[in-house]
């Protein structure tokens, strides 16, 4: 057995050693050497866990098989996940997280000799706070993921869930989980404990259900974010120094994306709670719309001579291009373009698709340099002198009605000046509005040309028609 | 009068915050996703949690309740730690295939 002393020194490195993980992300160069730093973070805090223990009994063997179960599961999953799949893998995993929080403070709670928070019925009062409050924020960060796992996979619907008083009905929740936590100081008794679970679990479901599919971004950041504070509250119960310094890492870094997709959507972070977006579609207006401006529609013809005579392209691409799949298909089009030495761009909006840099990871995956792609505000300003854009499965974020009609629901949101290129080509499956229920003023624009299909589809019909 | 270590664990965590917020900040937004899921892969480090409560259980009775807890914790984190850290591995390898091939 080692001292504390010296293990709370271990942990400690392994804490930097995440910092530096987090630190190597600033750059694809440096990425992986990160990564490593994380590993070798995780594997000091592991050996040290075992080592501070005093006597070894047989738990140990039942530890190492635990371990090893849990590791191939995960190896397994992070092996076969296509990359189409990763918000929905995240998701999962911040569910993880958030119920073995919840795991660890029940059995710091039962065993607390285990930890020296004094014996059961007697916990010491700080800790007993820290774990209820690490219990809790785990419980609503795993049933909360759990949600947004179902929605992100398709198995429950994506349209927000209200009802009336909600809003009241969490406040009451969250006011309840308080006084339990007060009364549990008081009287330490174990089905207050229970309750402060159970009420969380209840807590997270709520959280979610009422926010809409085209919020995910910001959900998911949000819940990586409390993973991170769940880890916090845990390190304070254990008093660990590495638990403490990763949960607010994990913490802060959650809580910046979230920040930067509300920023991207111009939607402040508490409509983003309240939810409710895009539920009440005013679908009669958009028929109107339709009915009175004609929209110009092509072919994957039209569309291949059209970037053939030109003399560069800018690609956006959104949410369709994932589900579609359509990135190795896109990726050959760009190949060919590039051959007639047409100069190709990539232009993405900080929310396109249901994750941060989702869009970037299916570009990678499609094996297109990072240099090749640009964030808007480093692209924006090239539209203008450029001749296409191809716009695949974006929709929202390319309508110019953001930046002039102060009444539509998405005014003020950050959009490519897709509209400024000489000519548009949309691949979009029908004219139906995006999730923010907002018609796109840039079909009916003379200078688009509506490409209907599946965007696989089209783009493979483009690359057969660029030879 | 002496200081309460908890307010040594709370200088901690705040620094703990500050440093997040400016590292974070600096991640180019190209990798947010592999940054998502390496902070999954990191916050399962409460697996030392689990591993402590799992061995603190005697020899004559191994499943007693704190460990059933803690196995599972474990189970849980492990599929988090391999599977984060793996995915996160498997995303970066993406972004530097493409680096050779322009070479």
């Amino acid at each position: 057995m080692i001292s504390a002393n010296l293990s709370a020194i271990f942990y400690l490195a392994s804490g930097i050693l995440f910092i530096l993980a987090l630190r190597g992300l600033s750059s694809p160069d440096t990425s992986r050497q990160g990564n490593y730093f994380g590993i070798l973070g995780m594997i000091i805090a592991v050996i040290v866990s075992f080592l501070s223990i005093d006597s070894f009994s047989i738990n140990v063997i039942y530890v190492l098989l635990f371990l090893i179960i849990g590791g191939s599961i995960g190896a397994f999953i992070a092996f076969k996940i296509p990359m189409t799949a990763m918000p929905e893998l995240v998701a999962g995993f911040h569910s993880l997280v958030g119920l073995a929080a919840v795991f660890v403070a029940v059995a710091a709670y039962l065993n607390p000799q285990a930890f020296n928070l004094g014996s059961p019925g007697n916990i010491k009062l700080a800790s007993l706070i820290e774990m209820s409050i690490g219990a809790a924020v785990g419980a609503i960060t795993f049933s909360g993921s759990i949600i947004a796992f179902l929605k992100l996979r398709g198995i429950m619907s994506g349209s927000p869930i209200t009802f009336i008083g909600q809003h009241y009905l969490n406040l009451i929740l969250g006011i309840a989980i308080f006084v339990l936590i007060f009364y549990l100081c008081k009287l330490q008794s174990d089905s207050l404990f229970w309750t402060v679970i159970l009420i969380s679990f209840l807590i997270g479901v709520l959280l979610i259900i009422p926010i809409g599919g085209a919020d995910m971004p910001v959900v998911i950041s949000m819940l990586n974010s409390y993973s991170g504070w769940a880890a916090a509250g845990i390190g304070f119960t254990l008093e660990n120094t590495a638990l403490i310094i990763t949960g607010a890492l994990v913490g802060s870094s959650g809580a910046i994306l979230s920040y930067i997709m509300c920023k991207a959507m111009n939607r402040s972070f508490v409509s983003v709670i309240l939810g409710g977006f895009g539920a009440n579609n005013s679908s009669s207006d958009i028929k109107e719309k339709k009915d009175q401006k004609p929209v110009k529609s092509g072919n994957a013809e039209d569309a291949a001579f059209l970037m053939k005579n030109a003399s560069s392209v800018i690609i956006v691409p959104g949410y369709g291009m994932a589900v579609a799949q359509a990135q190795h298909a896109l990726r050959e089009m760009v190949d060919k373009l590039k051959k007639n030495d047409i100069k190709v761009t990539y232009a993405i909006h900080p929310v396109a698709g249901r994750m941060p840099g989702h869009m970037n990871v299916l570009l990678a995956e499609a094996n297109v340099p990072y240099d090749e792609v640009f964030e808007l505000e480093d692209i924006n300003n090239d539209f203008a002198n450029s001749d296409v854009a191809f716009v695949i499965g974006a929709n929202d974020v390319t309508n110019p009605i953001a930046k002039t009609d102060p009444k539509s629901p998405i005014f003020g949101m950050p959009v490519l000046d897709v509209e400024k290129c000489k000519s548009v080509l949309f691949v979009k499956r029908s004219l139906s509005p995006g999730y923010a229920g907002v018609d796109n003023e840039l079909f009916y624009k003379d200078n688009t040309l509506m490409l209907f299909a599946d965007a696989k589809k089209m783009t493979e019909d483009i690359v057969k028609n660029l030879d | 009068m002496e200081i309460d270590p908890f307010i040594f664990r709370l200088s901690i965590f705040i620094l703990s915050i500050f440093i997040g917020y400016y590292v974070v900040w600096s991640v180019t937004p190209s990798l947010h996703t592999p940054l998502m899921s390496v902070t999954n892969a990191i916050s399962s480090v409460i697996i030392v949690g689990a591993i402590i409560a799992a061995l603190a259980g005697s020899s004559d009775n191994v499943f007693e309740a704190s460990s059933i807890y803690g196995f599972l914790a474990i189970t849980l984190a492990a599929v988090n730690i391999f599977g984060g850290f793996l995915v996160t591995q498997r995303m970066l390898q993406m972004y530097k295939k493409k680096k050779n091939k322009k070479k």
